[in-house]
This record gives structure tokens, C-alpha cells and sequence, in this order.
């Protein structure tokens, strides 16, 4: 009885030493990149504030990549989570049950197209597209907006918007299948309750559903975000990657992973390190952030298993 | 006035058609251009040979990077797999409390987590100290990447195993670890597809790459030295070279098999576990 009962004890701190790893990470993550980067987070907020990226001089200011990280995310999820919430809303409340599942299944294989895919991809399909066809019409008929103005006659084909783009793709997958989650759980009795009130079917969706499943959508446009903000490789290929602030969405930019994968390799002292290491933290520490409050959401929105259960 | 409301209606509801519509094109573009570009690099050489050199007229294949990522997705299954998958015994058999919840929560949060972070975790901790580039370093960052995946979905997969099971057996006596090999083999399935998925994910990976594993213009020469993989390379030919080169074609040709790998393991999965699981 005895010899039984080690076994078992045995047995359940294996799984407790292996689940602790998982807590162990999160925590060495934060460890490791605040230390790593102790010679420039001494300097303090003028790293975040600062816009010049000099490393032979040793001043280093992120705030070109912070910009261009915060405004690609942003046009990700200004074209992205319109387009997620009307696929949500196919799968969810449109299609026939026959084809949900085949449309399900195309929308996530999405997301298992490889990031450096996409950048290939967005370099040499989307991008010479997006330059010949349509950031002109944009600027001709988008002009008086200063994001849509550029000094240059030839617009370039890798920007800041080409970027936004690409990323908009990258999150659809996410956003729509956690979205499409969070209908699906809103109880019928919603939708009947507005049929029987004489709504037509969209009226039903924008009054009765969609603001029922609020918090489950918000929460997929927070994980959304975050995906957009961490993505690296694709976003290194299509951006330019140039620490500028011209306030033009047609400019190339640069952003926080970006200036990682690319100068990492390159950086020899120390400072220069530490300082990439600290944009690797602010990184971290957004996304982690916003991953929270995603994930905050979902649990308390619905005990429901598929949507906390996506990966 | 009814006649505006159903044709607002029929509107609203063709946009969210619409919007599958665009959310379905560049997938087909990318599986067409890549198969348009990519096909003519399939042949033996491909797979055989070194990458070209910088010498002109060089040409070559990816063999290299093949063996690389191979290599690469082996040892991270290795480090990855066993973690994440007593990890999720650990939530779904006994963490129904404080703990197990905080592990699942984690877990959650780490998936999202910036690939490229976990390449400077990586450099960090195992390219410094080695003094370079290296498999391991590659293969521990990717194996990193895999246990949050792997933990969540093992403990999902457990979870849906009926209790009666877990019942059944402690009441014929069975110790609980046995219990808990049983609860695994019965879900098998739904566990093995957390896995392939996350095998999957980390093959497509670049970012955390070039910070640990590097890249490599030779065969494999040891566990600490760099290694090439068909992602790095994808990038490195692909930003480095003009179109039309040896080089840009077999970026292409690394993207074909990437995707078809990636897809295949994705399309297997679901053709396998349809019906078997609750999961649609």
C-alpha cells in the first residue's frame, strides 16, 4: 500500500515539475530580458521616448520602431477585424451547417502559412500590386489625408501600409475563428427575442448577438493585436526597414521586431546589445499585456471550451 | 418603408459574404504562386545539394536546409513533447485548483507570445555561453516555443474524456498515475493532433532562427555549430538576391516544400481526427 502510494506521489510531481515550466518560462522571460538589457535601461525613458537609433554613437531611441509597430498594428485591425467579424458572422449565423465546416477550416489554414511565406509573398506578389494599382488610386481620391500624401512621385512598394496590410491577413484567422467562438455561444432565445420583436436577420445580429458576444470579440481583436504587434519576419520583408516618422502611410518604417531580426546579428558591443534586448522587452512586455487581457476576457465571458481552447 | 429594411438587410448580410470572400483570396493567391514559382526547383538536386556559391553561374539545391530543419523540428519535439504533454496531465488530472488554473493561464498567454523574444531568450542563455550559432540553440528555442502549445492541448484533449472513465478505473483499484497513462491513451488522438500542430508551427518559424540556430552554407557539422533551415534561407535568398536568380528560385522552391509539409500535417490532422473529436 505504501510502495502504491509513492508511485503515485511520484507520478504527480512529475506533472507538477513539468507544469512548472511553463510558469518557470513566463517568469525567465521577463528575467532574462531585464537583465540582458540592464546597460540600457539604466538610461531609462529616453529610450522609449528618443527617435535616434544610432549604434556607433551609442544613442539609442526606439521611438521610429514603437511608431511603426503601433500604426502597422493599427491598420491591421482597421482592415482585419471588420473582415473577421463578417467571416465570424458567415460561419457563425449564415452558412448552412454543410459548409461551415469546409469555410472554417480554409479561413485557419491561414493561419498555417509560415510568417516568411507571407513575407515572400507580400514582397513580390502584394506588394508591386498594392504600388501599381492601388496606393495611386488611394492618393488621388485620399489626398487630402495626410496619411495618404507622399513627396515622392513613384510611390515605393514596401511601406508601412504594405506592412499593415500583410498583418491584417495574418490576424484574420485568429480574430474571426475566437470571434465566430463567441457567437456561437450566445444562446438562441437572443436571436429570438429579436425576431419576435420584427427585426430582419442583420438587425438581429447587430442588436441581439453581436453586443451579447461584446467581450468574447473584443477578446479576439486583443489577441489579434498582439499577434500584429509580435510578428517579425514578414513585417521585416515588406517595411524598408527605416527608422523614419513622416506621419505618411506610403513611407517605409521599421518596427520594434523588425529592428531585432535585423541588426541583432550585426550588434558587437554590448550597449548595442542590451539596447536590442530592451526593445525586445518593451515588445514582450505589450504583447504579454494585451494577451492578458485577451485571455482575462475569454475566461470570464463563457466556461465555453472551444473558444478558450483555440490556439 | 419595409422595403428599405429588407434591402439594408440583404445588404449587410452580402458583406459578410464579401468578407469571406477576401478573407479566401490570398490564400489562394499564395498557394498558387507558390506552386507556380516554387515547382520548378523540385527535382533531385533540391534535395541533394549544397546551396549555390557566390562564384557566377553556380547553381544548387537546399539539401543543407532541409537536414536543418529536420533536425531542428526533431529536437524540439523532443524537449517540447514531454514537457507540454505532463504539463497538460498536470492541469487536466490534478490542477483543479489555484495552481493549475495560473499554468493553463500562463500557457494561454505564452502562445501569443513574440516568436522573436523566445530568439533572444535563446541567445541569451545558449548562444552566448557556447560563443555561437548553434543546433541546440535552435532546437531548445523551438522546443520552447512548442510546450505552451502542447500543454494546453493535451490538457484540453484529457478534459474531454469522460469522467465515468476516471471513475471506472480508481474504482477497480487502479492507481491514479495509471489512471492518468489511461486517460492519455484514450485521448490519444486529440493529443497527437496537438502535437503535429505545434510541430507544424515551429517548422514555419524564422524569427527565433536567426538569433540561435543561424545559418549554414554546409552540411551538418555538430550539435554546436550553426545549421541551415528552409526558413532562414527563404528569407536570406529572398531579400539578399535579385528576382530571376538561382537563389530567388529556390527561395520559392523552399516556400513549395514548407507549405506543402505545413498543409500536409494541417489537412492530415483534420482528415484523420474528423469525427473522432468534438472539435469542428
Amino acid at each position: 500500500m505504501k510502495r502504491r502510494s509513492r508511485t503515485d506521489a511520484i507520478f504527480k510531481w512529475l506533472t507538477i515539475i513539468f507544469a512548472t515550466a511553463v510558469v518557470f518560462l513566463a517568469v525567465l522571460f521577463f528575467y532574462e530580458l531585464g537583465t540582458g538589457s540592464s546597460l540600457t535601461l539604466r538610461s531609462g525613458f529616453s529610450f522609449i521616448t528618443g527617435s535616434k537609433w544610432d549604434p556607433v554613437g551609442n544613442v539609442f531611441g526606439v521611438l521610429p520602431m514603437l511608431y511603426g509597430s503601433l500604426v502597422t498594428s493599427a491598420i491591421a485591425l482597421v482592415i482585419g477585424v471588420p473582415i473577421s467579424l463578417g467571416v465570424a458572422i458567415f460561419l457563425s449565423e449564415l452558412a448552412p451547417h454543410r459548409v461551415r465546416s469546409p469555410f472554417s477550416f480554409v479561413v485557419e489554414m491561414l493561419a498555417a502559412v509560415p510568417s516568411v511565406v507571407y513575407g515572400l509573398w507580400g514582397l513580390f506578389v502584394l506588394a508591386p500590386v498594392l504600388r501599381d494599382d492601388v496606393y495611386p488610386v488611394l492618393r488621388t481620391y485620399l489626398g487630402f489625408l495626410p496619411i495618404f500624401q507622399s513627396s515622392s512621385t513613384q510611390l515605393p512598394g514596401v511601406s508601412i501600409m504594405t506592412a499593415g496590410i500583410i498583418l491584417a491577413i495574418m490576424i484574420i484567422p485568429i480574430v474571426s475563428s475566437i470571434s465566430r467562438d463567441a457567437l456561437l455561444a450566445v444562446p438562441d432565445s437572443q436571436r429570438e427575442a429579436a425576431y419576435a420583436l420584427g427585426a430582419t436577420k442583420s438587425e438581429a445580429i447587430r442588436i441581439s448577438v453581436l453586443s451579447y458576444a461584446r467581450s468574447g470579440i473584443f477578446a479576439s481583436i486583443f489577441l489579434g493585436l498582439g499577434r500584429a504587434f509580435g510578428e517579425t519576419i514578414a513585417v521585416t520583408m515588406v517595411i524598408g526597414n527605416t527608422p523614419l516618422i513622416t506621419g505618411s502611410l506610403f513611407s517605409p518604417g521599421y518596427t520594434l521586431a523588425s529592428l531585432i531580426a535585423n541588426e541583432f546579428t550585426e550588434a558587437t558591443t554590448p550597449v548595442y546589445i542590451s539596447a536590442l534586448v530592451e526593445a525586445g522587452l518593451v515588445l514582450l512586455t505589450v504583447v504579454f499585456l494585451t494577451n492578458i487581457a485577451a485571455r482575462v476576457l475569454i475566461s470570464r465571458l463563457v466556461k465555453n471550451r472551444e473558444a478558450a481552447s483555440y490556439l | 418603408m419595409m422595403s428599405r429594411r429588407f434591402l439594408a438587410d440583404k445588404i449587410w448580410l452580402s458583406l459578410a459574404f464579401v468578407a469571406v470572400v477576401i478573407a479566401v483570396i490570398p490564400l489562394a493567391s499564395i498557394l498558387y504562386e507558390v506552386t507556380r514559382l516554387g515547382i520548378s526547383s523540385m527535382n533531385i538536386d533540391f534535395f541533394t545539394k549544397l546551396p549555390p556559391t557566390l562564384l557566377p553561374g553556380s547553381v544548387g539545391g537546399m539539401g543543407n536546409a532541409v537536414e536543418g530543419s529536420l533536425m531542428l523540428v526533431a529536437l524540439a519535439s523532443l524537449i517540447g513533447l514531454p514537457i507540454g504533454l505532463l504539463s497538460g496531465v498536470f492541469i487536466s488530472e490534478y490542477g483543479n485548483n489555484w495552481y493549475g488554473s495560473t499554468v493553463r493561464f500562463l500557457g494561454d498567454v505564452l502562445v501569443g507570445n513574440p516568436s522573436i523574444v523566445i530568439g533572444i531568450l535563446g541567445y541569451i542563455l545558449l548562444v552566448i555561453p557556447f560563443h555561437g550559432f548553434s543546433l541546440v540553440a535552435g532546437g531548445v528555442a523551438l522546443g520552447v516555443m512548442t510546450i505552451p502549445i502542447v500543454s494546453n492541448t493535451t490538457a484540453e484533449a484529457l478534459k474531454l474524456v469522460p469522467n465515468s472513465l476516471r471513475e471506472a478505473s480508481h474504482a477497480l483499484g487502479i492507481r491514479k498515475w495509471r489512471t492518468s497513462i489511461l486517460i492519455l491513451a484514450n485521448a490519444k488522438s486529440a493529443v497527437a493532433t496537438g502535437a503535429l500542430l505545434a510541430i507544424a508551427r515551429v517548422m514555419g518559424e524564422t524569427a527565433p532562427l536567426i538569433l540561435t540556430a543561424g545559418i549554414s552554407t554546409l552540411w551538418y557539422s555538430g550539435p554546436f555549430q550553426p545549421v541551415a533551415s528552409l526558413t532562414y534561407y527563404i528569407y536570406y535568398f529572398s531579400t539578399s538576391f535579385p528576382s530571376h536568380s538561382a537563389e530567388f528560385d529556390l527561395a520559392w522552391g523552399a516556400a513549395f516544400i514548407l507549405i506543402v509539409i505545413v498543409m500536409g500535417i494541417n489537412l492530415g490532422v483534420r482528415i484523420i481526427t474528423r469525427g473522432t473529436t468534438g472539435h469542428a
